[in-house]
């Protein structure tokens, strides 16, 4: 058995020669495995192109993906969260904001811009995920609000991305009155007959979907994303039984009727300047 | 015999008493009328101490309380003329969600509120409160014809949530909520919204949004429920009382964060400890309030109504 005996001894790799992939060079599928190179992917919209799987991105993404030329103004870039309940559970709400702003970068869970889409002015918003599970707090409904007013002063219209676990508990109260506020300024919207398109991205759940998400003139969600009021969780626990397979995903949703169509996120500003030309007053 | 919680276990003891007191009275052999009146008093006065001084955990146990008057109860006790209707004209008629119209000194109002029920059988046919996405759809068809024949509307809130079963989500639960909140912040006629027990969630807004929200003095309203909020930042049920503190979900916390317009006083040991008193205050409440309302210009208050909920949150600039 001498070929299992090690005949050399002190055979070892120095560090420096190890031959390691550099990080972010490689993206692996997180649904069928699949390896393609960074560059590919983000080509790609962050889409898989073996699978389809739609990443989960934010609005850095979102705005690169849909303003022409990457080109847009930000809006109310500053406004961030105050601590009104002075709100403490296993750790402090300001030190989970501190701390959520310097892993992401971001100031609050929406990012809000104006800009053109194939030489369409629109206003749009974004909700990021990362940000405390792009929970719905005061900042998010305020942005979202003065999004809208924005719209309703330049005759603009208004597209949401919305990608939420829903409102923030964190500001109790106040974070269940942005479903109220949010669902108010969009009346305003709708009497200025100026279009509001949502798009609905994994996931999109709770106070979320109970308020804006579900009240776009045009309903539409990109695939296989979990939409829902209740959590998956809940509403096992509450049924006491399995859930049907592809129960709350954007399939399901279209085939109940509260979708109008699911989009690539490869089709999605093309489909979007389409729409929006239809909307245009002539 | 009366449910008495927890921290009234005071008041249970000399409840005892008394009965014992009053068996004794009906034998009729010793006078200990006496004795009666002073236990009597007394339950009067440790019912006031305990009262007054109820923390934010005690008071979502008496927002709860199995004897506290419930939507129904207000339609029968302090209205006229009470006719209910039925259905979302769409799937089926929601129990956990009721409705009609009623008068209260002559004005015809549209109530819509959540019922729960009064014993096992009744809990769960009225599906202990949650409506699905038909119950809001009710209550929407009937603010709709409320609005159309100029009636004012009262909505009594009182439910744990809505509905997270799976039909619920096969018929848009969100969808549902969602298309109330933005309907009612455009209604013409004036919505006057009064929490009178539990305002857990959406299932709560989405009958909510209005030209005053009050709130009873032993009521509670937020995002989530204590236990809930407890289970997903604390992992486990324990944190309750200190999630109900957190969440800042009694009525005085409530209005001091300008969320609400108002408070209803109960009378003294919660809103089922004296029925009639409960009743009497409410309906004065919606009295006054609708008469400022009326007053109004339907414009005007449509948009002082979005007005108000466009200023709520903190934020910095």
């Amino acid at each position: 058995m001498s070929w299992f005996k090690r005949k050399m001894q002190g055979v070892s790799t120095p560090t420096k020669e190890k031959k390691e992939t550099p990080e972010g060079l490689w993206y692996k599928c997180r649904s069928c495995k699949n390896v393609m190179t960074s560059e590919d992917h983000v080509a790609h919209s962050w889409v898989c192109d073996k699978c389809g799987f739609h990443e989960r991105i934010g609005s850095i993404e979102y705005f690169r993906i849909l303003f022409d030329e990457n080109k847009f103004t930000e809006l109310n870039r500053n406004v961030s969260s105050g601590d009104p309940l002075v709100f403490e559970d296993t750790k402090k709400y300001t030190d989970r904001l501190a701390s959520s702003k310097k892993k992401t970068g971001l100031v609050d869970a929406v990012r809000t811009a104006t800009g053109k889409l194939e030489g369409h002015l629109v206003v749009i918003g974004c909700m990021d995920f990362n940000f405390i599970g792009g929970s719905m707090g005061s900042v998010v409904g305020e942005k979202i609000a003065r999004a809208i007013d924005y719209s309703i002063e330049n005759k603009r219209p208004f597209i949401l991305i919305s990608k939420s676990g829903g409102a923030r508990m964190m500001e109790a109260a106040f974070s269940l009155m942005q479903m109220a506020k949010t669902s108010a300024k969009l009346t305003l919207l709708a009497k200025a007959k100026l279009p509001f398109i949502s798009i609905l991205t994994d996931p999109t759940t709770g106070g979320v979907t109970a308020s804006f998400a579900m009240l776009g003139d045009i309903n539409i969600a990109e695939p296989g994303a979990l939409i829902g009021f209740a959590g998956p969780r809940v509403v096992k626990e509450t049924i006491g039984k399995d859930l049907p397979e592809g129960f709350q995903t954007s399939e399901f949703l279209l085939e109940h009727g509260f979708l109008d169509y699911i989009v690539e996120r490869n089709d999605l500003k093309s489909n979007l300047s389409i729409m929006l030309n239809h909307f245009q007053v002539k | 015999m009366a449910t008495f919680l927890d921290f009234e276990s005071p008041i249970a003891d000399l409840n005892e008493q008394l009965e014992k007191a009053l068996e004794i009275k009906a034998k009729g052999k010793v006078d200990v009328s006496e004795m009666i009146k002073d236990i009597e008093e007394k339950i009067s006065e440790t019912q006031k101490e305990i009262y007054s001084n109820l923390n934010p955990w005690q008071r979502v146990q008496v927002s709860r309380h199995p004897e506290r008057p419930y939507t129904m109860s207000y339609l029968k006790n302090m209205t006229t003329d009470f006719v209910e209707l039925h259905g979302d004209r769409n799937v089926n008629d929601d129990k956990a969600m009721i409705g009609g119209f009623a008068k209260i000194d002559g004005h015809s109002i549209m109530f819509i509120g959540q019922q729960k029920g009064e014993n096992t059988k009744m809990r769960q046919y009225r599906n202990f409160g949650m409506a699905n996405p038909e119950g809001y759809r009710k209550a929407l068809r009937l603010m709709k014809l409320a609005e159309k024949f100029n009636k004012p509307i009262v909505t009594l809130i009182d439910t744990p949530g809505a509905y997270p079963g799976l039909e619920a989500e096969e018929r848009g639960q969100g969808e549902a909520i969602a298309r109330n909140l933005f309907e009612m912040a455009q209604l013409k006629v004036p919505v006057i919204c009064i929490v009178i027990g539990e305002g857990a969630s959406g299932g709560a807004l989405g009958i909510g949004v209005g030209d005053r929200i009050l709130m009873l003095e032993n009521s509670w309203y937020s995002v989530i429920s204590p236990e809930n909020c407890s289970a997903i930042l604390w992992r486990n049920w324990e944190h309750k009382e200190q999630a109900a503190s957190a969440l800042k979900l009694t009525a005085e916390n409530m209005l001091e964060n300008k969320l609400i317009d108002g408070i209803i006083k109960e009378p003294v040991g919660g809103a089922h400890s004296n029925r009639e008193e409960m009743f009497e205050n409410v309906k004065k409440a919606i009295l006054s309030n609708l008469k400022e309302l009326i007053s109004m210009d339907a414009e005007k208050r449509i948009e002082e109504r979005i007005e108000k909920f466009s200023k709520m949150g903190v934020v910095e600039d």
